[in-house]
């Protein structure tokens, strides 16, 4: 009675993080911790209504929180105000919403979906008018399939394969992570012409393959970050993708954040396994801050059910690097980290 | 128990069409209206199968919302639901919804208004043709939609008709039952002609009352035989003019389902539309394959005798360029109103 999809990904990442359980910890030593507080349920859902997996959340430049929710009958996109008031549904029922995998705001204020279920990307408006689509829903004319099994199909310029995060540049160039069926990074104008592809629809470990991609975000100087989660690690690439650099001790790379302002910070996951596999807790669930040359700066967090506990980081907001908006995935919770300053030195 | 199955589908993409611009045609200048309608907030445009007006300057507008439910844990699977039909005035703010939640309602193909005003849908996944009068009451329907569909489905459409042993492949039944039919036009008797499809390669007929009379076509490239049938319309004398996108031509019949003679200097022709009045003109769209903007997407107003008048926009996802256009409305033949699979919207163009 489960969805088809859902099933076979979280079997497959059962299987997979008690395959590579041993590079799930991080193997970088004495990062200092960064002391945090944690507002968890911040978000006032309406009335009688709650969130489901809570794998995207952004916020916009006025301090509203979007998130992008697995919940019934399918995906919903919520708006709330600075205070953490429902606002509004953006997109109830389109065609572009099925199962949530990101939702980001761009410097102008639009908001985009990731869709790994339609295989849509979606540009919205401010006020919820669709502005773009780029990748097209399979369509449901040709019925349901089976889960395919055998080699990725050859990656297609303007289609996605459960595609997992958007980014952009200071150009506004267009930058998707595609995903977990291909396994590339592509490059479109802002008018969602195709430019470049780093990676294939093959899983690669050499630097510019990728093997789930899982999250990205472009920083100041047009540099991609993605998170490269099945091989473990981080990449940076070029405005072109070409590969500039690897972060391998990080633990398993699951999703990526770069704060704005002239100061830019990146942050990244090493978030718990789905499933919380045996000793799990004891290796995983903390998110690193450090600076765009790599350099880390600290760490904070920890696996737990409860509050402030981290229940597999999907998907983290620092437009404030001192304030960290955390969606997960298996609390159906979004919290609101205020991370105290560190002291002068680091 | 019912739950809603996302339609995931890992290679179902249409095969791409090499499409090349096959003629200097003189390029028409034209606008494109900045948002043409105005939609609730609870209420978005999925891919757009068709957009047509009556004569009064409605719109109408059948898209695919996404979404359909299927029912699990039966001894069959039964589905329903994933597009709606809305209508909007003559200043694009949405009016209403028409037919909510009806049975035929799956995978929008098309929506025409004939010249009685009755409004017309084409449903791609339900294989019905249904007629609502003015007053948006159902009153004809051919085709059945099927029972229970199965899960994982069938291989997309192009197999075997429906003939029965030895039937040619395309052929269909000589009945009305369709395989993912695709648009319907009238002549000015008030026949009814369904192309059918993408599943079938093959024009229906029937009369006004939905009287079957007969079908003419298989699948194939020969003249009278159609790689699929995308669209069709009718002129002012009865000829009947069929879109054979997967041949990259238009084809024209007489009334009868003879051919007379055929376009191929227009790409890929998805959706067709003929205007009304003494000097009838033919829109034609070279309709991208969704999986690509980097390749054709122009549309060419013709002659009906063929001649390429013109030629205007692109593929691509801006106003004024086009992402797989699925219809054209040319009741004014200035006001084009082009519905696009791709960018999930309706454009009003303005001609110059």
């Amino acid at each position: 009675m489960k969805r088809y999809s859902t099933t076979v990904c979280a079997l497959a990442l059962v299987l997979c993080a008690g395959a590579a359980s041993a590079q799930l910890k991080a193997t970088i030593t004495n990062v200092p911790e960064i002391p945090f507080t944690s507002q968890p349920n911040f978000l006032q859902p309406p009335p009688g209504e709650y969130l489901g997996e809570s794998v995207a959340v952004a916020t916009n430049s006025k301090g509203h929180t979007f998130v992008y929710h697995r919940t019934a009958p399918t995906s919903k996109l919520w708006e709330f105000d600075q205070n953490g008031n429902f606002v509004k549904e953006i997109g109830k029922g389109y065609y572009g919403f099925e199962f949530s995998h990101s939702v980001r705001v761009d410097p102008q204020d639009n908001i985009w979906t990731v869709d790994e279920g339609t295989n849509m990307i979606t540009k919205f408006s401010s006020d919820g008018r669709v502005l773009m689509v780029l990748g097209r829903r399979p369509p449901a004319v040709v019925g349901a399939a089976a889960t395919r099994t055998g080699p990725n199909p050859p990656a297609q310029k303007y289609i996605f394969c459960r595609p997992t995060d958007v980014g952009w540049d200071p150009q506004g160039n267009i930058f998707i992570s595609d995903g977990y069926c291909n396994n590339r990074v592509v490059k479109y104008d802002r008018t969602g012409r195709f430019l470049a592809q780093a990676g294939s629809e093959k899983p690669g470990n050499a630097p510019g393959e990728f093997n789930l991609p899982h999250g990205l975000q472009v920083d100041g100087q047009g540099n991609v970050w993605v998170a490269d989660r099945s091989n473990f690690r981080y990449q940076v690439l070029d405005n072109n993708l070409k590969p500039m650099r690897v972060i391998a001790n990080l633990g398993v790379g699951w999703t990526v954040c770069v704060s704005q302002g002239p100061h830019q910070y990146v942050f990244m996951s090493n978030s718990n396994p789905n499933g919380n596999t045996p000793g799990s807790w004891d290796i995983t669930g903390e998110i690193y801050k450090a600076e765009l040359d790599g350099t880390v700066l600290g760490r904070f967090g920890r696996p737990g059910k409860l509050a402030p506990g981290f229940q597999v980081v999907h998907m983290m907001d620092c437009r404030d690097p001192n304030q960290i908006v955390v969606g997960e995935i298996e609390s159906w919770r979004v919290q609101k980290l205020t991370l105290r300053q560190q002291t002068a030195g680091r | 128990m019912k739950k809603w199955i996302p339609f995931l589908l890992a290679a179902t993409m249409l095969a791409g069409f090499p499409a090349i611009a096959q003629n200097a045609a003189p390029e028409i200048p034209f606008d494109s209206a900045a948002n043409p309608l105005t939609m609730p907030d609870d209420i978005y445009l999925g891919e757009v199968g068709g957009v047509a007006t009556n004569s009064r300057g409605d719109l109408f507008v059948y898209t695919r919302t996404g979404h359909p439910t299927v029912t699990l844990g039966g001894s069959r699977n039964f589905a329903h639901g994933g597009s709606r039909l809305f209508q909007f005035d003559r200043n694009g703010r949405f009016a209403r919804e028409i037919g909510k939640d009806l049975y035929g309602f799956m995978f929008a193909a098309q929506v025409r208004v004939d010249p009685q005003d009755n409004i017309w849908v084409v449903d791609q996944m339900t294989n019905m043709v249904i007629k609502f009068d003015p007053q948006f009451r159902q009153v004809m329907l051919l085709g059945r939609k099927a029972e229970a569909i199965p899960i994982p489905a069938r291989a997309g459409g192009g197999g075997e008709g429906g003939g029965g042993a030895g039937g040619p492949p395309g052929a269909g039944r000589q009945q009305d039952v369709f395989d993912r039919p695709t648009d319907v036009a009238w002549d000015a008797q008030g026949n009814i002609f369904v192309a059918d499809g993408l599943g079938n390669a093959r024009v229906a007929k029937f009369d006004r009352d939905g009287k079957f009379i007969k079908s003419w076509g298989q699948k194939g490239t020969a003249p009278g035989q159609f790689a699929n049938v995308r669209s069709i319309a009718v002129d002012a004398q009865g000829n009947v003019y069929v879109a054979d996108g997967g041949n990259k031509r238009i084809q024209v019949f007489d009334n009868n389902g003879t051919f007379k003679t055929q376009f191929a200097n227009v790409g890929n022709a998805q959706a067709i539309c003929i205007t009304s009045g003494p000097n009838q003109v033919l829109y034609s769209s070279d309709s991208n394959p969704p999986n690509n903007i980097d390749t054709a997407g122009e549309i060419y107003k013709m002659r009906l005798d063929g001649t390429v008048i013109g030629r205007f926009g692109r593929a691509g996802k801006m106003l004024k360029e086009f992402g797989t256009v699925n219809a054209i409305d040319c009741r004014n033949e200035n006001v084009l109103y082009v519905g696009e699979v791709g960018n999930l919207r309706v454009q009003k163009l303005t001609l110059r």
